[in-house]
């Protein structure tokens, strides 16, 4: 077997900070990156919503397996297994560790958009996520 | 029973009972690495269930978890660290004979092999041309549409449900 220190780093790096991230701590660092190519840009949980439920070029939209109300449960396209709702306030577990956002952002951009997302797309997204199940899901 | 089914039993059992939570006593390296099937599961059972480590040989594992960006029509894409150690722990638990497909090829798949075709015909165990593609379960790949234990490892004859 592989010595017990290659486990630590990878622990260590599922582990992520010692503190656990909150989801407005994405929104704040992808709204300021976005900030950094746009000093107009704010980020806009309608936009995101709206975006959430396109086609970008590709066969999926983001709701294809997230459905269109990510305060719900989705179902993966392919494999059919259950995905617990992605909205903060119907999921605590979700937007709180940056290794899993980086991680799905990578998968899921490339499947939906045929590249990674910018950073202003990531913001809209996020504050659509935070949005959702909190309003009856409005947006702003 | 051919002896072959049996040994690949045998070492199934050896796996399983080190993907189940509890963890046995025989089981040293999962006493020596107790992050190692959370992490395995977290990692590879998110799109599906984490499939048992010893229904592929070493080298299909290698094969699958080289090639995670197009991952059977997704990216399921890894840091290098995380699917290097991933890839290690397949290694440790594969198995030792050759899987391949029906063409002799190294096989990516546990549904395309040999034995599960033949653990899987139909007119056997209540199983009947056409079962996979019932709406429930959609795919053969689809390991928890019959076997209800299949998350945790289990592929017990008592846990099995027909669609
Ligand atoms: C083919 C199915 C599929 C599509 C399409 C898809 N996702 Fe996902 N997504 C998943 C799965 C599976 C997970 C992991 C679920 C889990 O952790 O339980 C996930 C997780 C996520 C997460 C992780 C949340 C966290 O806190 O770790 C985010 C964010 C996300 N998806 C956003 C998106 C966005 C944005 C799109 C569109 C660009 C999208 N997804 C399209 C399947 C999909
Ligand atoms: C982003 C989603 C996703 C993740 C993460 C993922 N897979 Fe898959 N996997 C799939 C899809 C989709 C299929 C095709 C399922 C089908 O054909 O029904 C698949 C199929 C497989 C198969 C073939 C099943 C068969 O016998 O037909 C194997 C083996 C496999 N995955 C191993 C892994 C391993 C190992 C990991 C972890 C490194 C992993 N998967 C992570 C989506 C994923
Ligand atoms: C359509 C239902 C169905 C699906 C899907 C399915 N199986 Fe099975 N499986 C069965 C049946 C039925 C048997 C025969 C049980 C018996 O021997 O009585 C079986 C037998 C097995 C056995 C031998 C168990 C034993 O105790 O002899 C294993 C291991 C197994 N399946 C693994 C898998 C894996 C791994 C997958 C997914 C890649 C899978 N199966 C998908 C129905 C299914």
């Amino acid at each position: 077997m592989r010595p017990t220190r290659s486990w630590l780093l990878v622990a260590a790096l599922l582990a992520g900070p010692a503190w656990a991230e909150r989801p407005a701590d994405f929104l704040a660092r992808f709204e300021a990156e976005a900030r950094s190519q746009d000093a107009s840009f704010a980020a806009s949980a309608s936009r995101g919503r709206q975006w959430f439920e396109s086609r970008h070029g590709e066969d999926w939209s983001c709701s294809t397996c997230h459905t269109r109300d990510p305060a719900r449960s989705g179902r993966h396209q392919v494999t059919g297994k259950a995905i617990e709702p992605m909205a903060p306030a119907a999921n605590p577990q979700r937007l709180t560790s940056g290794r899993s956002v980086a991680k799905w952002f990578r998968r899921n951009c490339r499947d939906v958009l045929g590249r990674e997302c910018s950073a202003a797309e990531k913001a809209d997204v996020v504050a659509w996520l935070i949005d959702a199940g909190r309003s009856t899901g409005e947006g702003r | 029973m051919t002896t072959r089914t049996l040994t690949m039993l045998v070492a199934m059992g050896a796996a399983m009972s080190a993907l189940a939570s509890g963890g046995g006593d025989d089981d040293r390296d999962r006493r020596r690495d107790p992050v190692a099937d959370r992490i395995y599961v977290e990692e590879c059972g998110s799109c599906h269930v984490a499939y048992p480590p010893a229904l592929l040989s070493r080298a299909s594992w290698k094969a699958v978890v080289g090639r995670l960006a197009t991952h059977f029509g997704v990216d399921a894409s890894l840091e290098p660290a995380m699917g290097a150690e991933i890839n290690a722990y397949l290694q440790a638990r594969a198995s030792l004979r050759d899987t391949v497909d029906g063409d002799g090829r190294t096989a990516l798949r546990i549904t395309e092999t040999a034995w599960f075709r033949h653990e899987h015909r139909p007119g056997e165990h209540g199983l009947y041309r056409g079962v996979f593609e019932q709406a429930s379960v959609g795919s053969p790949a689809k390991c928890d549409a019959c076997h209800r234990g299949a998350a945790g490892g289990r592929y017990g004859e008592g846990e099995i449900r027909l669609p």
